[in-house]
């Protein structure tokens, strides 16, 4: 029954994971870049939720989705300011200003909030369920988390397969050029898939939040790691790939803290991800692409 | 031409040995003179090994082309090897100077050893891929250097990976205490070795570029399959240029360790990699003689920003993402070169060129 518990509650970070590792992945797949700053963008969010219910007193949906609205906002203001003059150049120079940017959402949001952790109050006001007369427990974050993730991992699959913006998405990241000469927006394609990111990374800093109620400067900084981790597990450019890649660090993560070793779960679940990639260099979903000569 | 090209090299060497003893110097002479206040003084063997980080990582992420993001990671295993040796060996070797030495050593060899450990399966990786499994192994090195107690009495050395594993005699002491990290270093670091460190670093990867070797690895960066088809070994060679940063790195960090009294394992993390990364991309990847300005004027920036307070970190934050725009973008070149060429706007433009340089 505990092997159970374990294995929802990995389930239900993973799903966490997941949701950010969709953003980096959209993002990575569309502009090519790995934005470093994605992990801050989930503290934003969760700010910004936090001070819509408890200074503003509105409620709780309404604060998830200023929480959004906001971060979409700072996910196109990023993209315009810091990462569009940079288009083009190596790909180095732009991660080391997606640095720059992390550091000033972090710098930013300890002058505004302050350092000291501020209690986060959940969104979620389900009563846990309790199975098999309380052997196991599932709470309503737990449920919300999960559906969540799926439910969102449904409409990207869908919106990327089936709409113009999604095709326009998909062509941008096969061959820039190519795109562009066949009148796609490549400038408002990326922007639009930072929107995307940043609200689902709006949607992940409160799930997260709900979940682990201490809420800091720092606090994307470590799940945006993991985030980045899991993307790159699963196949980094792939959405299934992030989902799948994030529920399973989800669940190595929890697992290896139960049964293995408090203090080393770090080190296992990123000695999991050097075994993937050693054996599959493309990620586990991930596309393989021949070097053309 | 190929004597000029040499000639050019040499003058470029003797350019940053020249700087870095005349540095050396000045700051020797003013803090014998008692001019230096102590906060900079405190900053000096710091700087000398963040100096070493970044030549050494640039030797991988410049040179080598690789981009690595665990290089703290190194510099964490020199660090903690060289506390434990030099705590170990303090009723053997008398002398301070020769007991840093064979720690730096020990701490440099023990680093170059987990490079060849991470190296072999990592460069076998490319791009971006390269980049996550550098930072898990940073994070690997950290999390397991923050677990493990190490403890030292009349039988030797003891070892556990908790805290009630370690089983000593009552004339026991702790030397590393887990996530405490080093307690009661004994700081036998001094400048003058910072120095020699920074030159020995210079001269073995100056020396490495200018090499056969250096050439092939800088053949490899620019075109791997094009290397490949002339006969270079592309895995021996990267594994070279990997083993050699990490040494040093292992070196520098050994110097760290031994100048505080107390350091913990999360001093290595992932921020510190990515602070060494931003010294060697602003500095230029593949120069020495940049990277070398860079770690000394960006490690003291936050320190010259401290008349900001709260406001000195999201100025750094700033100037980074200013600087990065400054020097990569094609717009801000094309408005750099139309505003210089305008006559009126030449004396703003000189003044702007020099703030950029910084």
């Amino acid at each position: 029954m505990n092997f159970l518990q374990y294995l929802i509650n990995g389930i239900s970070i993973g799903s966490v994971y997941a949701i950010i590792a969709l953003g980096y992945t959209m993002v990575y797949g569309i502009a090519n870049m790995l934005n470093f700053a994605h992990g801050d963008v989930i503290m934003i969010g969760a700010y910004m939720s936090y001070c819509a219910t408890n200074y503003l007193g509105l409620h709780p949906l309404v604060g998830l989705v200023i929480a959004m609205a906001v971060c979409t906002v700072l996910g196109i203001t990023i993209e315009a300011l810091a990462y569009r003059p940079l288009r083009g150049v190596p790909s180095l120079a732009v991660l080391i200003t997606a640095i720059g940017v992390s550091y000033f959402l972090q710098n930013a949001a300890q002058l505004i909030w302050g350092s000291a952790p501020k209690n986060y109050t959940s969104i979620v006001s389900m009563e846990p369920l309790k199975l098999f007369d309380g052997g196991l427990v599932i709470t309503g974050e737990v449920i919300i988390t999960i559906v969540a993730s799926v439910v969102i991992m449904l409409a990207l699959t869908l919106f990327t397969g089936k709409t113009k913006m999604g095709k326009a998405m998909r062509a941008v990241s096969e061959d820039r050029d190519a795109a562009q000469l066949m009148g796609i927006p490549v400038n408002r394609t990326i922007s639009t898939t930072f929107a995307i990111g940043s609200a689902l990374a709006a949607v992940a800093g409160v799930l997260l939040c709900s979940t682990v109620p201490t809420l800091m400067p720092t606090t994307g900084s470590m799940p945006g790691i993991r985030a980045f981790t899991a993307a790159v597990l699963g196949g980094i450019g792939s959405i299934p790939g992030a989902m799948l890649g994030g529920i399973l660090l989800g669940i190595i993560e929890t697992l290896s803290k139960a049964y293995i070793s408090t203090q080393f779960s770090d080190a296992i679940v990123f000695t999991v991800l050097i075994l993937v990639l050693l054996v599959k260099p493309a990620g586990l979903l991930g596309k393989t692409v021949q070097e053309k000569v | 031409m190929r004597k000029n090209l040499n000639r050019k090299q040499r003058g470029g060497n003797f350019k940053v040995f020249a700087l870095v003893t005349v540095a050396f110097i000045v700051m020797q002479l003013l803090s014998s003179m008692g001019m230096l206040k102590s906060s900079v003084k405190g900053q000096l063997i710091p700087i000398c090994v963040y100096i070493v980080l970044a030549v050494s990582l640039n030797l991988v992420v410049g040179v080598s082309g690789e981009l690595s993001l665990g290089h703290a990671g190194f510099m964490g295993v020199g660090a903690f090897t060289g506390v434990v040796v030099a705590s170990s060996i303090a009723n053997v070797v008398s002398n301070d100077l020769v007991r840093l030495l064979i720690a730096m050593v020990i701490g440099g060899v023990m680093a170059g050893i987990a490079g060849g450990i991470i190296g072999i399966p990592v460069l076998r990786l490319r791009g971006d891929y390269l980049a996550i499994v550098t930072l898990a192994f940073g994070e690997i090195l950290k999390n397991i250097i923050g677990n493990l107690y190490i403890g030292k009495d009349s039988h030797g050395l003891h070892f556990a990976l908790n805290a009630s594993g370690l089983v000593m005699e009552p004339d026991g002491s702790m030397i590393l205490n887990g996530p405490m990290g080093t307690t009661g270093v004994e700081k036998i670091a001094t400048f003058g070795v910072g120095f020699a460190l920074i030159i020995v670093t210079l001269v073995v990867v100056l020396n490495l570029i200018h090499s056969k070797e250096g050439r092939a690895i800088m053949a490899i960066r620019d075109n791997r399959i094009a290397a490949e088809s002339v006969g270079l070994n592309v895995f021996s060679f990267k594994i070279k240029a990997f083993v050699v940063s990490a040494f040093l790195a292992g070196m520098a960090g050994a110097l760290y360790g031994l100048n505080y009294s107390a350091i913990t394992a999360t001093k290595f993390d992932f921020t510190t990699s990515i602070n060494i990364l931003v010294f060697v991309v602003l500095g230029g990847m593949g120069n020495i003689f940049g990277s070398v300005i860079s770690a000394t004027l960006l490690y003291m920036l936050p320190e010259m920003l401290r008349g900001l307070y709260d406001y000195r970190m999201i100025m750094y934050a700033i100037v980074l993402i200013v600087v990065m725009l400054f020097t990569w973008s094609p717009q801000a070149k094309n408005w750099v070169q139309a505003v210089s060429s305008g006559s009126v706007m030449r004396r703003v433009f000189g003044q702007k060129k020099e703030a950029e340089d910084e």
